[in-house]
């Protein structure tokens, strides 16, 4: 589970605060090493559903690992195994009396996949979210995508979702591959 | 944990707060139920996915729901006691969700319905005074604008498609419309909430359902039926014949064996 970790440089997410101390930085490099089940080319923190590391207790009582974590869709059946996954992780580390908590709000957008994150997603082959959110209310207004292998933005939605919650099915018109996109949300 | 003993009554001790949770989250998880039957059956791959996606996010917004209705409840049961081990007098969901699916243009216009509602419902409870319902209806209004842009899609296609596609919704527009009166008809249980800051005034919500609706069916070219002067009372436990089966099938592993997991 952990050991890709060698290779991560410390890195926080930008929209955690700056200041960022030594054990809570060792905790976020520790959990960049934990995959995403469904894109395990993404780690939990480039997805952006880390949303904090932080000791909670004083000086006459132990102080305990609270990490926060949030589900990408309400209903993802691996909001739990990922819970596994970052458990198993802090425990292999030490981390035995850590507390992974679920933060509901604000609710996690594609937004806050890490710029990292995008590029893994697109080597991988699925398109990232696209900045723009086509109208809600419109069938034949899917956003532009741009084709993860050819880079053509000739693309087609092939189904507004796909094999997970978070990804819709497209196909390239140019080099004729199909893809998958990660949705905005 | 019997089933029999604990199961929640109309009329019983439960807080207005309770009960209005267990309305909301009763009708995501019957509708997301509803939805998951046709897994395998759809008329393509990409319908499919599609429902299956649909059926996700709402159990999902159940599961979140019902935890917080239980833990407010006190008695000690979970989002799976009330899934699973309560009988269909006790599920307080909207009598429009637990309709049965049909055929495809069936299921469109069942969901469009109750699409339009979810997002004026959720939209509004954003801002409730109970940060932890206004954080789950945050959540869950970004799922169900890709449920309406789904569904309406689908009504505009089958409506103004062909004589045959427009038949199937028109007739089932014609047949679900005389539950959607109970999409807005607010008892004391909504008048409390309402009166609380924790939920919004259901009067308030209908005119914009109502256009959002208006509107899609204009582009569908179907035309919005009459009103019915008859109220259902799903939400009250009063239900049709058809949740009782279907909670038969949802209910029937964890009633034969209680407490199984895998």
């Amino acid at each position: 589970m952990v050991a890709g970790r060698q290779a991560s440089a410390t890195r926080v997410p930008g929209h955690e605060s700056a200041r960022v101390s030594d054990r809570e930085r060792r905790v976020w490099t520790l959990l960049s090493s934990v995959p995403d089940p469904e894109i395990p080319v993404l780690s939990v923190v480039d997805l952006g559903i880390v949303r904090h590391v932080r000791w909670s207790g004083g000086e006459d009582r132990p102080s305990v690992l609270h990490v926060g974590i949030t589900p990408t869709y309400s209903g993802c059946p691996a909001t739990e195994v990922i819970r596994h996954s970052i458990e198993t992780a802090l425990d292999q580390e030490g981390y035995i009396d850590a507390i992974v908590e679920d933060v509901l709000s604000p609710p996690w957008s594609s937004d806050w996949l890490t710029e990292e994150g995008r590029r893994k997603l697109q080597s991988f082959g699925i398109a990232p979210p696209e900045k723009a959110v086509s109208s809600p209310r419109h069938l034949f207004c899917a956003p532009a995508v741009t084709c993860p292998r050819c880079a053509s933005r000739a693309t087609e939605r092939v189904s507004e979702f796909g094999s997970t919650p978070c990804k819709a099915h497209y196909r390239c018109t140019s080099c004729l591959e199909p893809f998958d996109y990660f949705k905005c949300l | 944990m019997s089933a029999g003993s604990q199961s929640i009554t109309p009329g019983s001790v439960q807080s207005a707060h309770c009960r209005y949770l267990l309305r909301l989250g009763d009708t995501s998880l019957v509708l997301g139920q509803r939805l998951a039957e046709w897994v395998g059956h759809s008329p393509a791959l990409e319908e499919d996915l599609g429902l299956a996606n649909l059926s996700l996010d709402l159990i999902g917004q159940a599961r979140l729901l019902l935890s917080y209705a239980g833990e407010l409840e006190g008695q000690g049961r979970g989002e799976d006691a009330l899934a699973f081990l309560r009988d269909a007098p006790a599920f307080l969901n909207l009598t429009l969700a637990e309709q049965p699916n049909g055929d495809f243009g069936r299921t469109i216009v069942r969901q469009c319905l109750l699409d339009a509602w979810q997002l004026e419902v959720y939209a509004a409870l954003a801002d409730s005074t109970d940060a932890r319902l206004a954080s789950i209806a945050a959540k869950a209004i970004k799922e169900t604008r890709y449920h309406w842009r789904f569904s309406s899609g689908w009504l505009v296609r089958l409506g103004d498609g062909t004589e045959e596609s427009h038949r199937r919704v028109q007739e089932p527009l014609n047949e679900l419309w005389r539950f959607t009166t109970e999409l807005f008809a607010a008892d004391e249980v909504e008048e409390e909430v309402a009166a609380a800051g924790i939920a919004p005034r259901l009067t308030e919500l209908q005119p914009r359902w109502s256009a959002r609706i208006d509107e899609v069916l204009q582009e569908a070219t179907l035309v919005r039926p009459a009103a019915i002067p008859y109220q259902w009372h799903g939400k009250r436990g009063v239900h049709t014949e058809h949740l009782g089966h279907m909670l038969a099938e949802m209910q029937h592993l964890q009633r034969t064996y209680p407490g199984a997991q895998w």
